[in-house]
């Protein structure tokens, strides 16, 4: 059981330490100082919350695991993120695009997971949401000003909600160690919260005149391990400085 | 508001109350309300803090403050992060909000009152310099993770604000 539950914790903490890194990546290159302050400021509450899961996860690991290790030295397929948060920054649409399908399912998961059989996890969640909701309002207003916005920011938005739509789906996958969770009453059961997300996100593309995207096809692979292109080049600039200075401290 | 109890050991509290927050130095740990108690057990004091925001990187200066300030008079100290319950902003004593407006930091309205200032909806944050309300949200991000930024315009100051946190 606690190989399974170190499993489910990487599943949720990677979400939130990959995506810290692709804001991380727009430190100084944000559009204006107001949204580079912002994503930075996500990235920040993000990589908080990766600490408290990694804290968590090496106190029940054998041996002398710290959270450094599991964050910096762990190989592309131990990273169990879903592939959304991993998509690269490419432009500003994208990046807000990314976000506001991240954080709606974010927001669902840490309401739920206030419900756990397990303190910590509970506790987690207490905190997190707090900063997620103002995560959630702030990619939520830009999804609305770029739709409603102008001919141009409308077109570029509304192409990048269509490309990553496809990433939606895998938010709502189980793996097997995810199952074994949900059956001891610790892990949420992610695939409760589709019909909600959908709902809610779809209410706001609908508010900002954009069109709700019409698929068939979804891609997976990240929760089991199997990732996009992007991955090793950004854990490459990632686990850069752990590699070249083994057990380098701040 | 809720009020929280909370132990804090008579001895320490004096020594805790000089040890400011590093990014806003003007308020004491102790009014920022993330000490949630402090033992004292021969010369041995354990003291439990709780992050204002998860990625907070004030929290480790935090922790490496209260040992060293301890310390100096002769206590070791062993200091303990703690995540529940979750910090709020009703947590803040009446001192630290006069000290955040004083240093330029507009306190944090009530719950419902803040929300309506950071969707823009009501002219209601005051400027900590004029007092003037007719002020203007510019980012819901400020320069930490609990603060938003404002501009007065009456005066034409731009300033913080603490966002409230429930």
């Amino acid at each position: 059981m606690n190989n399974n539950f170190i499993k489910y914790l990487y599943g949720i903490a990677d979400n939130s330490l990959i995506l810290g890194q692709r804001l991380g990546e727009l430190t100084g290159h944000a559009p204006s100082l107001e949204v580079d302050i912002a994503l930075t400021n996500i990235s920040l509450d993000l990589f908080g919350q990766v600490r408290s899961y990694f804290q968590y996860a090496a106190q029940l690991s054998e041996g002398d695991i710290t959270e450094d290790d599991l964050a910096f030295l762990r190989t592309e397929r131990e990273y169990l993120n879903v592939l959304l948060v991993e998509q690269p920054n490419t432009d500003f649409a994208y990046t807000i695009a990314r976000q506001f399908l991240f954080d709606h399912f974010h927001m669902l998961l840490m309401t739920e997971m206030q419900k756990s059989k397990d303190e910590t996890l509970v506790a987690i969640a207490k905190k997190s949401i707090k900063e997620v909701s103002y995560h959630k309002r702030f990619s939520s207003d830009w999804i609305k000003r770029l739709g409603d916005g102008t001919e141009e920011s409308k077109q570029r938005i509304q192409k990048v909600v269509n490309d990553l739509w496809r990433f939606t789906d895998e938010l709502f996958h189980t793996t097997e160690a995810d199952e074994a969770m949900i059956k001891e009453g610790i892990a949420v059961d992610v695939k409760m919260l589709k019909e909600v997300y959908y709902k809610n996100v779809n209410e706001i593309l609908e508010t900002a005149t954009l069109e709700v995207p019409e698929l068939k096809y979804f891609q997976k692979g990240g929760k089991e391990g199997i990732h996009s292109e992007h991955m090793g080049f950004l854990l490459n600039d990632m686990q850069y400085m752990q590699r070249t200075y083994p057990g380098m401290k701040w | 508001m809720t009020e929280e109890k909370v132990h804090i050991n008579e001895v320490l509290e004096p020594i805790l109350r000089e040890v400011p927050d590093p990014e806003i130095p003007v308020l004491s740990i102790l009014d920022l309300g993330v000490v949630r108690e402090a033992i004292l057990e021969g010369n041995k004091a354990t003291i439990k803090i709780t992050p204002t925001y998860s990625g907070c990187p004030a929290m480790d200066v935090i922790g490496d403050d209260i040992v060293s300030a301890l310390a100096k008079e002769g206590y070791e100290a062993k200091v303990d992060l703690i995540l529940a319950p979750a910090w709020s902003t009703n947590w803040i004593t009446e001192r630290g909000r006069k000290a955040l407006e004083d240093y330029g930091i507009a306190a944090p309205l009530e719950e419902s009152a803040d929300k309506k200032a950071l969707l823009g909806e009501e002219k209601i944050v005051k400027c900590p310099q004029c007092k003037s309300t007719n002020t203007h949200l510019v980012s819901q991000f400020g320069s930490t993770a609990c603060k938003a930024l404002f501009k007065c315009d009456n005066c034409e100051e731009p300033f913080d604000y603490f966002k409230c946190l429930i």
